[in-house]
């Protein structure tokens, strides 16, 4: 695709004795949007400081363009940081804040012939500039408030803004969006990713929001416990989680022990399940990965599995329910609305059915029991009330 | 709800009425009058006389500030960049000697600098006067240190320095380090983020630092009057005497004591508007 543009080469970090990144190696591509997806203290926002230059590795080295940066300082590297709470100069208005990191520039003077001389970037240049990136974050007539007049979003914007004004080559953003609400959210990831199109340069972005990664990126690496544990489009990461924790942080799955009987065929629940996966040994224990929008409900007697609905929860687009097969609890996403307590058929077809190997995190996720119960006591709470206000009724 | 919670102020605004208002009400009332009680302009006239020590009091005090902003800030700002233990101890021992009682204080340091106090003594030891009076040609026993303008100064400096330093510290001390970090990012270097970003953000402790430190030394009077001598008259001797000294009189002493007091106010406020844009920077 495109050229290589940073690299991390057996990257580590230890804070005291805490190792918070281990051996990582890691390359981002010139122009893509890429996304470091992960629970807090995986690792994620530690990677951006040290891309960033505002922390060193303990060892390994970070290249950019093929040269090694590690020594570096912030002030030299061709990549500007959209910080998680902004970080706007209160005391600056949005036109000075925006134009901070170009009146920080030097260049050489165009009118030296020995090019040595450097000079300041002349004011009107500073004002075509930007007044340019307030046309891209769609702020003109902005300039003269201060950063506290301005909403969530709009400082938002000010500091992507006074970031990309610098024409840097990468972009680093440390939870951006984290701070606003979940409209404005939705909205700034698209334009996010319209910015991001429209000047061309690379995004690297920590989140540890999974749908703010699918919307986004062009790539996302899934790290937890400082090291990555898949690489990958979003459809890849989405589809065919590499293991249990990248199935479980990305989107909702039911993960269930099974054995790879052959090529194509893996036996869940004393039952054989045709799939579409292979190249496992024979009779390996495998985690099998069932997304919950992936499972039909069909009448009992055609049903592949079949169980207990304990638990019901209407969720607008859709019916979130828990269906109990054998003591393990699943997650079933439905249109159709199964009463709790009814036995219900389910179906999977072979491309519904993801198979992983068998890692340090199986049997940690996908069981929904505790969610159920969770559930359950949810209901109960808001069950009472209603029960009290319909016997004063009567 | 509301108006049960400004119940709650009344006893301060009476104590407010009684002990702030009221006083400057007499003082405005003495000020005009003369020793039998109708009014007269003549305590401004008279006060003519007295524009020496004006000056020197100003003078003294904007020197005092001066210098306690010059040590102030950076030890504040060092402080500031310290790890925890550090800001800790350094903030008692900048507190310790304020737990001691202001004339003791003040005492302590008439021995240390009297004719043949401890720093003299000192200087003898290590024939520092000696040397001084052979390169010079001169025939000093001392140096001549407490009963001069020095003094005063070095007086005001020492009792009100940590005016200055608590809220300058406190200022920087709570600047998100994002903001630095932000400044490093968009290619600020190290004198760049200070003038850029850490100044302008601290000037509010800075204000009122100088607030804190420039109203007590133009008012002083014990300071002058145990380091200057009673040689180094400034504004509060002056008031004293008119109150309590050989010359009595308490409408003189009134109309001095308002004209300082408007001379500081209009200060102040010059200053606040001055730095206004700033002040509503730390707020956020």
């Amino acid at each position: 695709m495109s050229k290589e543009l940073i690299r991390l080469r057996d990257v580590c970090m230890a804070f005291d004795d805490e190792l918070v990144l281990d051996h990582l190696n890691l390359y981002f591509n010139d122009k893509e949007f890429l996304t470091l997806l992960g629970p807090s203290g995986c690792g994620k926002t530690t990677t951006l400081r040290i891309i960033g230059g505002f922390a060193t590795p303990t060892s390994g080295d970070v290249l950019f363009d093929g040269v090694r940066i590690n020594d570096v300082p912030p002030y030299k590297r061709q990549i500007n940081t959209v910080f998680q709470k902004y970080a706007l100069f209160p005391h600056l208005n949005v036109f000075e804040n925006i134009a901070f990191g170009l009146r920080m520039q030097k260049r050489p003077d165009p009118s030296d012939p020995t090019g040595k001389r450097m000079v300041k970037i002349p004011e009107e240049e500073i004002r075509e500039r930007v007044m340019e990136m307030l046309e891209v974050i769609s702020l003109k007539g902005f300039e003269h408030r201060k950063p506290d007049a301005l909403s969530g979003g709009q400082q938002q914007r000010v500091a992507i803004a006074r970031a990309l004004v610098n024409r840097p080559k990468v972009l680093l953003l440390d939870e951006p969006l984290a701070a606003l609400d979940l409209k404005l959210r939705k909205d700034m990831q698209i334009e996010l990713k319209r910015i991001q199109q429209q000047v061309g340069i690379t995004f690297i972005y920590v989140t540890h929001d999974q749908e703010e990664a699918l919307t986004m990126s062009d790539t996302i690496v899934v790290m937890d416990k400082g090291t990555i544990q898949q690489i990958g489009t979003p459809e890849d990461i989405y589809n065919e989680p590499k293991n249990a924790f990248v199935a479980d942080f990305i989107g909702e799955s039911n993960i269930i022990d099974g054995v790879m009987l052959r090529d194509k065929c893996v036996k869940m629940y004393g039952r054989e399940f045709p799939c579409l996966d292979g190249g496992f040994a024979e009779n390996e224990p495998v985690d099998v990965v069932i997304r919950p929008e992936d499972i039909d409900i069909v009448p009992v007697e055609q049903g592949q599995l079949v169980g207990t609905v304990t638990n019901v929860t209407f969720k607008g687009m859709q019916y979130d329910i828990i269906v109990d097969f054998k003591g393990f609890k699943w997650l079933i996403q439905t249109t159709d609305h199964s009463p709790v307590g009814s036995r219900i058929g389910i179906k999977i077809d072979p491309d519904g059915i993801h198979i992983m190997k068998k890692s340090q995190y199986s049997g940690m996720f996908g069981d929904y029991s505790s969610f159920s119960e969770e559930y359950d006591e949810l209901d109960d709470a808001s069950l009472a009330p209603d029960e009290e206000e319909s016997g004063d009724e009567e | 709800m509301k108006n049960k919670l400004s119940r709650l102020t009344i006893p301060y605004v009476i104590w407010m009425a009684l002990f702030v208002v009221a006083p400057i009400i007499m003082v405005v009332i003495y000020a005009f009058s003369s020793a039998d009680g109708g009014f007269t302009l003549s305590n401004f006239a008279k006060m003519g006389t007295y524009a020496v020590v004006f000056t020197r009091s100003f003078k003294l005090a904007l020197i005092a500030t001066a210098i306690c902003l010059l040590i102030g800030y950076p030890v504040s700002y060092i402080m500031s960049k310290e790890g925890p233990r550090f800001q800790r101890i350094a903030m008692v021992l900048i507190m310790l000697p304020m737990w001691m009682n202001f004339l003791l204080r003040t005492y302590s340091w008439m021995s240390i600098l009297e004719n043949n106090g401890l720093l003299n003594q000192l200087f003898q030891k290590i024939g520092l006067i000696a040397l001084y009076n052979n390169v010079f040609g001169t025939d000093l026993q001392f140096f001549r240190m407490i009963n001069t303008q020095g003094a005063v100064v070095l007086g005001m400096v020492y009792n009100y320095l940590p005016f200055m330093i608590l809220p300058i510290y406190s200022v920087i001390v709570k600047l998100d380090n994002s903001l630095i970090e932000a400044a490093r990012d968009l290619g600020a270097n190290s004198v760049n983020v200070f003038r850029r970003v850490i100044l302008p953000l601290s000037l509010p402790g800075v204000l009122s630092g100088i607030t804190m430190v420039f109203v007590p030394s133009v008012s002083t009077f014990a300071i002058s009057k145990m380091l200057g001598g009673g040689t180094e008259l400034l504004l509060g001797d002056l008031i004293e005497q008119q109150f309590l000294g050989g010359a009595y009189n308490p409408q003189l002493g009134a109309a001095i004591s308002l004209v300082m007091m408007i001379i500081v106010v209009v200060c102040m406020w010059v200053m606040n508007r001055f730095g206004e844009g700033e002040e509503q920077a730390v707020m956020m």
